[in-house]
């Protein structure tokens, strides 16, 4: 069987493993983000959420979610 | 009442009080204080979403961004770097273009840095976001935010968060006679009365947080604001009488007995 390669990224600031080759959308299925309630930052770059399919993570990339939350 | 509209980059709103979402026991309680408040305009803050602990409440879950208008601030930041990338995030979540830029300088007093925060202004206008900006009650520096494209001059009242009040009325009139641009007082109001002397001194609105939300009773203090808002707006408009040394009877003296 083929192992599956993982890498390491940081996502929100914390260290995360996921598959490589995994695509932005498919991380923002999986940790069951409303998308449209978000916006993504990869590497400092804001990313346009209609082009998440076609994003892949590679090793050590910097992924930020964020939202609104309270403030004044 | 003439005029009853507050009007920003071309958006009309009832209300003239904006309100802060922070500093609430818990979102229903904010969301129950804003519907008291009648505010149709909040801000809201832009932070990392909580990956660990999905179950946390979501102020969108509380407050419908279709029925108030979310006003994404960057409350918090220190320099123009972090302000614009908080405001350009702020965009990308939904299209907001309408935003408050809050550029501190100042851990303690938390005053603005206005050179930051007139350059994150030129920036983002260029840009085509319609900037409402906080900053010092200085007139001088309100021209020139004016200059470069703000679309609200927002003065501080105090320190934020201090309640102090309006410190400085004189400066606020200054900036008031200078500018056709909405003038919100945006930072330390500490009751309603001082709403009343912002709405007098022919201010176009104020923003409160803190005094609502750290009111012993949130409930009756953002009601107390809105009428605040509202008799110091009828006040202005009304054209309160000359201020005189002396006494002035109100009876008059012929029949006196």
């Amino acid at each position: 069987m083929k192992k599956i390669k993982k890498i390491k990224i940081k996502l929100n600031g914390k260290s995360k493993m996921v598959i490589d080759n995994y695509k932005i959308q498919n991380l923002i299925k999986d940790l069951k983000i409303p998308i449209k309630k978000v916006a993504i930052e990869l590497n400092h770059e804001i990313l346009d959420k209609k082009k998440l399919d076609k994003i892949k993570i590679k090793k050590n990339d910097k992924i930020e979610i964020v939202h609104f939350i309270g403030g004044g | 009442m003439i005029n009853n509209k507050l009007t920003i980059a071309n958006k009309k709103f009832n209300s003239r009080l904006i309100v802060g979402t922070g500093k609430y026991k818990n979102m229903s309680e904010c969301a129950k204080a804003i519907n008291l408040s009648g505010a149709e305009i909040v801000t809201v803050a832009v932070r990392r979403v909580n990956i660990s602990d999905k179950k946390k409440p979501l102020l969108m879950d509380y407050i419908d961004p279709k029925k108030i208008t979310y006003l994404p601030n960057t409350a918090g930041c220190f320099n123009s770097r972090e302000a614009l990338r908080t405001l350009r995030l702020a965009r990308e979540i939904g299209g907001w273009k309408l935003v408050k830029l809050e550029v501190l300088g100042d851990k303690k007093n938390l005053f603005p840095d206005m050179i930051e925060t007139l350059k994150s202004t030129e920036v983002l206008s260029k840009e085509g976001f319609q900037v409402m900006v906080y900053c010092n009650d200085d007139p001088l520096m309100a021209k020139r935010l004016e200059n470069s494209g703000a679309k609200a001059i927002m003065p501080l009242a105090a320190p934020i968060g201090s309640g102090l009040g309006i410190q400085n009325k004189i400066n606020i009139q200054i900036i008031r006679a200078q500018t056709k641009l909405p003038l919100i007082i945006d930072a330390g109001l500490g009751q309603a009365s001082d709403a009343v002397i912002a709405m007098e001194l022919g201010c176009d609105g104020v923003l409160v947080n803190t005094a609502i939300a750290k009111a012993k009773k949130p409930f009756d203090m953002a009601l107390a604001f809105k009428n605040a808002v509202v008799a110091g707006r009828q006040s202005y408009l009304s054209g309160r009488i000359e201020k005189l040394l002396m006494g002035q009877p109100s009876s008059p003296k012929k029949g006196i007995i």
